[in-house]
């Protein structure tokens, strides 16, 4: 039973971890269609940056500034802001590929650079030598989680809030008018690349939470956390919950981790040993699948936006000439 | 009466569904004449060549080139019903040579290819000495005519121009305008929307007046051309109330 | 330091021929398509199969070719691989792209590709194992091109590049002397403008599907010549194809051509100063410097 516990707990905990990443994602997709190929890198930037200035000092790489948990925390938050100010100031201006591309290479970088810089990040064993913060009060590892636990859903409810009141905000139409329709935007003095700039760098920030939170509950973080499939299943939580709406987002969240654990869990327990190498790759197809799969057949996600004023799917295609 | 070429009836069409641009227009075009459609900006002019040529969808009514309904045809069968469509602007294909430009128009001609470049090199005597330059090269004028040298190539029954004189200087426009009242002497049709009102009116034969998506009046361009009432209304008039 | 251009120059003709293609799909069909590199994948496990099967058909074919590692059967199996690499091109824009295209979507067009790039690449793994294999496990001595300064060059790699090349000069006299090529180029610059001049655009998207296919199959299978064959070559080389396009500019062939070599030059020559581990990075520091100071590349133009 309070093995069932434990496992409830932690599953919940990244879950919800998870949830805000997608959160962050929701506000660049799903509000502003932008394209964010790099989730890994803002997500590592957060969980890299937090434990580099919270932990204690570790021989043989920088960091340990053990500077107190909100500093830290903050600090990754920054971290993967700067990250995407870089890569949004070069290419928001650009069509939309330029940013897709330079993302994806901005989370294939990062975890290069992570794996090989052993001075900044320990390199391939990854960064350790971080203590949880207020651990020492508690007595059981079980009641510590269960704490942390309400630590990340206020700050699940605190994001969800925050993005619900912007979203409404006239920065939010501000967003949705740019999506549907740059020039018109445009004409109202208004300048999209520098609307998307700041909606592209609050998503990554709120990205850069989670990563910090999820390198805290861990109280380790390594190139391995950074690989492009968290990217890919961050995605597929958000086009399952349906673009553009926060609480589909965060059930996407939910039902997308849940199924990746279960059907690791199935792969491991039921596949012959032999094939369990393949596990991964069988993982990774059904990752793939649901992303095109629900784009194909459900591109509404199954929570969609209420009252979707789209005005995509007008133009025929392909129309190379505008 | 020469025979009729092309007839609209009641077309509504429009770039986005439920939100028509023309409402219900008719219009006819006669062999070997050119009709002229003017109206005020935003009168529906284009939308309306572009309906006939298919590339704006059109949600009622009737296009027939011939007798036989060419309703939403698809854009890229124009030629071999025998129609060129010459569009506004970026009507050639600037990245590709003159010669090229022409070669891809001639692909359909089959044997008949040498005699029509030919013939198109002694109607277009400017474009002779630059083909193999990069149509982008070319005055505002050439490239007019090379679109519509471009047009000709496919020996269309009718053509369909889309202000064929827009950014010209005057003098290319006449040069340009003028050139499309001599193809109407080798029996083809042509279709025209054009700003220049008077000079619309001088150089067609007959002419429609289109606002807000709506026939107005139509008629002898020379008889138009005299009406004051229609000028003031039509002309002068809806384009202040338009533009207010 | 001339080892590490002699090298630039061979992979760099592998990063042409896949970002010749990928230019062309990004330019027409408007999407980044990061599922373009997978197809070099393919058309290196199709030629592999396809290897074995003349090999065990008609013995007589495995005979190397002169001193190149590669049989005549792996000659033959290669052309086999660009139909068949193609044929999946098409067969992939007809069951994924072409639904969400008619849609209007571009940007979901992106998402879709890196799912089918997840499902290509990992049933590729699933099918063939996850390790790396050879097309001929002999091994391959290296020419002494000179020996002060030591430069190695593999017979299989002056093939690859001739190769590499011989495609390259065909699809420019195809474009510039083809009334196909003038109708292709026509696309690129001007769609709506082609079709009204009586171009078939589906026509034109197969073929350019087909050319990239093509294309990528050869790179894809020069690579695993020159390298091995994994499952990974997709992956691997997704950033140096794009890395090539954006650096030649997003549209022009002949750019992304250039890229291609400018790519692998620069990549190695990086090599020269940083420790190999950094490799993997290289193409993103490369668009990083192409986007600040020339956004639309060497030979692109700016398009909204």
């Amino acid at each position: 039973m309070i093995g069932l516990i434990s496992y409830l707990v932690f599953f919940t905990t990244v879950a919800t971890i998870l949830s805000i990443a997608v959160l962050g994602l929701n506000l660049q997709w799903g509000n502003t269609g932008l394209f964010n190929g790099g989730v890994a890198a803002f997500f590592g930037a957060g969980a890299y940056g937090t434990l580099i200035l919270g932990g204690t000092p570790q021989e043989g790489h920088i960091g340990g500034f053990a500077l107190p948990y909100p500093v830290a925390l903050a600090g990754g938050m920054a971290a993967a802001g700067l990250l995407a100010w870089l890569v949004g100031r070069l290419t928001l201006k650009l069509r939309h590929d330029y940013l897709a591309i330079a993302t994806f290479g901005v989370a294939v970088t990062f975890e290069n650079v992570m794996r090989n810089a052993e001075w900044l990040s320990g390199g391939a064993r990854g960064l350790r030598g971080f203590d949880r913060p207020l651990q020492e009060l508690f007595a059981s590892p079980l009641a510590y989680n269960a704490v942390f636990l309400g630590f990340v859903v206020v700050l699940l409810v605190a994001t969800y809030a925050f993005l619900q009141r912007l979203v409404a905000s006239p920065f939010g139409r501000l967003l949705r008018a740019i999506r549907e329709d740059e020039e018109a935007a445009q004409s109202l003095g208004k300048s999209p690349a520098r609307v998307r700039l700041i909606s592209f760098v609050t998503g990554s920030v709120i990205m850069g939470l989670a990563g910090g939170l999820y390198g805290t509950f861990y109280a380790f973080v390594s190139p391995q956390d950074v690989l492009p499939i968290l990217t890919f299943q961050i995605w597929a939580m958000l086009i399952v919950g349906g673009a553009g709406n926060n609480r589909g987002a965060i059930l996407g969240a939910f039902l997308i981790w849940g199924a990746w654990t279960a059907s690791g869990w199935a792969l491991s327990r039921y596949a012959p040993v032999e094939a369990q190498i393949y596990a991964g790759s069988i993982q990774y197809v059904l990752i793939g699948s649901v992303i095109v799969g629900m784009l194909l057949w459900r591109p509404q996600g199954l929570f969609p936006e209420r009252l979707v004023v789209s005005q995509r799917g007008r133009h025929p295609v392909p129309a190379a000439a505008e | 009466m020469p025979e009729p070429v092309l007839s609209c009836a009641g077309v509504t069409a429009g770039y986005v569904r439920d939100l028509p641009i023309l409402h219900g227009v008719d219009l006819v075009a006669h062999k070997a004449t050119i009709t002229a459609i003017i109206g005020p900006n935003g009168a529906g002019k284009s939308t309306l060549i572009k309906a006939i040529a298919g590339l704006v969808p059109v949600s009622a009514g009737a296009i027939a080139l011939n007798g036989r309904e060419i309703t939403n045809i698809r854009p890229d069968r124009l030629s071999t019903e025998g129609v060129a469509y010459v569009p506004q602007n970026d009507n050639i294909f600037r990245t590709l040579t003159i010669r090229e430009n022409l070669t891809l128009a001639l692909r359909r001609a089959g044997a008949r290819r040498e005699a029509i470049f030919d013939r198109l090199m002694t109607q277009f005597p400017a474009l002779k000495d630059k083909l193999d330059d990069k149509a982008g090269s070319l005055s505002g004028g050439q490239r007019q005519f090379l679109a519509v040298a471009n047009a000709l190539a496919s020996e269309p029954r009718l053509i369909l121009m889309d202000e064929p004189s827009a950014g010209l200087s005057p003098k290319a426009a006449e040069e340009v305008l003028e050139m499309a009242r001599a193809l109407t002497d080798s029996g083809v049709t042509i279709l025209l929307v054009e700003q220049n009102v008077t000079q619309a009116l001088r150089l067609s034969d007959y002419c429609y007046i289109l606002a807000e998506g709506r026939n107005q009046v139509d008629g002898k361009a020379a008889d138009l051309l005299g009406d004051r009432v229609v000028a003031d209304i039509y002309l002068g008039g809806r384009r202040k109330r338009v533009n207010a | 330091m001339i080892q590490h251009l002699v090298d630039g120059v061979l992979v760099g003709a592998i990063y042409a021929l896949g970002a010749i293609g990928l230019t062309m799909v990004m330019h027409m069909l408007r999407f980044a398509n990061f599922s373009h590199a997978e197809l070099l994948s393919v058309g290196a496990y199709v030629a592999l199969v396809f290897d074995k099967l003349f090999g065990a058909l008609a013995p007589v074919l495995t005979a190397k070719i002169g001193p190149l590692s590669m049989s005549f059967a792996l000659a033959l199996a290669v052309l086999v691989s660009m139909a068949v690499t193609a044929a999946t091109a098409v067969l992939i824009d007809k069951l994924v792209f072409k639904r969400i295209r008619e849609r209007g979507e571009e940007l979901s067009m992106v998402f879709a590709s890196f799912g089918v790039a997840l499902i290509v690449r990992n049933l590729i793994g699933l099918a063939f194992g996850l390790g790396t294999t050879l097309y001929n496990s002999d091994i391959a001595f290296a020419m002494v091109l000179s020996t002060d300064p030591l430069i190695l060059v593999r017979p299989d790699q002056i093939f690859t590049l001739s190769a590499a090349l011989v495609l390259m000069v065909v699809l420019h006299l195809v474009l510039s002397r083809t009334t196909f090529g003038y109708a292709l180029r026509a696309v690129a610059e001007n769609a709506s403008l082609a079709q009204v001049a009586g171009v078939n655009l589906r026509r034109i998207v197969i073929a350019v599907w087909v050319i990239g296919g093509a294309l990528a199959a050869a790179a894809g299978v020069f690579y695993a010549l020159t390298n091995q064959i994994t499952p990974m070559i997709g992956r691997d080389l997704l950033m140096p194809v794009f890395a090539a396009t954006i650096v030649g500019g997003i549209g022009s062939i002949y750019g992304a051509a250039l890229g291609g070599f400018l790519v692998g030059l620069a990549a190695n020559l990086a090599l020269v100063v940083l420790p190999s581990g950094y490799a993997p990075s290289m193409p993103f520091l490369i668009i990083l410097a192409v986007l600040t100071l020339r956004p639309h590349g060497l030979l692109g133009v700016a398009r909204a």
